[in-house]
């Protein structure tokens, strides 16, 4: 290789899927999941954790592999990888978190349409080492990771009054009439939230659609 | 079993659950096909077309080699084995097939159709809406006719979502919204108000 293991190219890797790149707020991309697992805290967690999983895991199997995949067939090449991935991700989550899988419910399997996944297969292990290609899975991983975890912490919080089951908001406002946001474990809640992220994230990174 | 219980299957899947407002099912393409109201007409038919033909194309897969007992036609040898582990394997493989095989078929016979959908099928195969709509049938039990209509329901829901928005997105082209809200940041707030829209129908019941 003749390069360090964390170069200066390598940290570009990790600080752009992180933030510069983030793959929710800038490429648009695992939208749905993220919004649909983000009612509970733990298990936006366990989701962060396995989407992270794949697209590291992914990332390198392509990329070693990606000199010998025929160009017309590469998605369903792809597709298969990830889909093992999951598998095992699922079977792990049902034999020891069944209450956290029964939660996920069908976005655990739908971590193999996730757009991050193929997306960065496509867009980056298609075309580069495994070592630089396990970082760009970890960093993107873990961009969607952090926003994940954000929505997941207001919406459990303020939706149901808890923060990883344990009840945070005193029962002294709620007997001074405070009530849970109802709003927040919904659908549309979840897209206020996503939007007003984005909206605070762009507005930092100074990032603007044309 | 009667007629009365597949219109309600289908109100529901349009309107009460639909998949890309209560279920954020397809989200990706959404956002990113939503820009022009003739491209968001073009993608909601090809989704209609793919979701009505993949969702009950696995249903029989599941039912004739998935689940426990399903390969007894090959024998009784074969009465207790159980592949439902590889459901989410063979669900995708079935979808990228049936939308390679509806190409192939558009291509030969309908080549009008194929100009208006041909750019956007292959990028159906990796569309959640469709795997959700498949993994949804599977966990809830649906029977063979429930899938047709769940798949058909799903498909109208979703292609209706998305003309709405490409529709309020060309009146939004003439407003004046703050810069690092345009595009995504906008978009989500207003399918977050269509959400509440929909989530009205709440309790509809034929």
């Amino acid at each position: 290789m003749g390069e360090a293991l964390l170069s200066s190219k390598n940290q570009k890797i990790l600080k752009d899927g992180f933030w510069d790149t983030n793959p929710i707020t800038f490429q648009i991309l695992g939208i749905c999941s993220a919004l649909a697992v983000t009612t509970q805290l733990k298990a936006a967690i366990v989701m962060s954790l396995g989407l992270t999983f794949v697209t590291a895991g992914s990332n390198v199997v392509i990329s070693l592999i990606r000199n010998f995949i025929p160009p017309q067939i590469r998605i369903i090449v792809q597709l298969t990888v990830v889909s093992a991935l999951v598998i095992s991700i699922d079977q792990l989550l049902r034999a020891y978190m069944f209450d956290v899988s029964k939660q996920l419910s069908v976005f655990v399997g739908l971590i193999i349409t996730n757009c991050i996944v193929m997306g960065r297969l496509e867009a980056f292990a298609m075309g580069n080492p495994p070592w630089k290609s396990f970082l760009d899975g970890l960093a993107n991983g873990a961009g969607y990771s952090a926003v994940l975890i954000m929505i997941g912490i207001i919406r459990e919080i303020f939706g149901s009054g808890t923060l990883l089951g344990f009840h945070v908001i005193p029962a002294s406002f709620y007997a001074a009439g405070y009530v849970n946001n109802g709003m927040m474990v919904l659908a549309p809640g979840a897209f206020f939230l996503l939007g007003i992220i984005v909206w605070i994230q762009r507005s930092i990174s100074g990032y603007k659609e044309s | 079993m009667d007629i009365i219980h597949y219109v309600n299957l289908a109100v529901k899947a349009i309107f009460v659950e639909n998949i890309l407002l209560a279920f954020f099912l397809g989200n990706c393409s959404y956002i990113a096909c939503s820009k022009r109201i003739d491209t968001a007409v073009g993608l909601g038919a090809a989704v209609i077309f793919v979701l009505t033909i993949c969702t009950p194309a696995a249903w029989a897969f599941k039912h004739f080699f998935l689940a426990k007992g399903a390969l007894h036609w090959l024998g009784a040898n074969f009465n207790n084995i159980d592949l439902s582990f590889l459901i989410f394997v063979s669900f995708i493989a079935v979808i990228a097939a049936m939308t390679q095989v509806v190409e192939m078929l558009v291509e030969k016979f309908s080549p009008a159709l194929h100009g208006a959908l041909g750019i956007f099928l292959p990028l159906i195969a990796v569309n959640c809406a469709i795997l959700g709509a498949a993994l949804f049938m599977d966990q809830r039990n649906y029977n063979f006719m429930e899938s047709v209509i769940f798949g058909l329901g799903s498909g109208i829901g979703w292609a209706l979502a998305i003309i709405a928005m490409a529709a309020i997105r060309k009146k939004l082209a003439y407003s004046n919204i703050p810069a690092p809200l345009r595009g995504l940041g906008i978009t989500m707030l207003v399918s977050g108000l269509m959400s509440m829209g929909f989530m009205c129908f709440a309790g509809i019941r034929l």
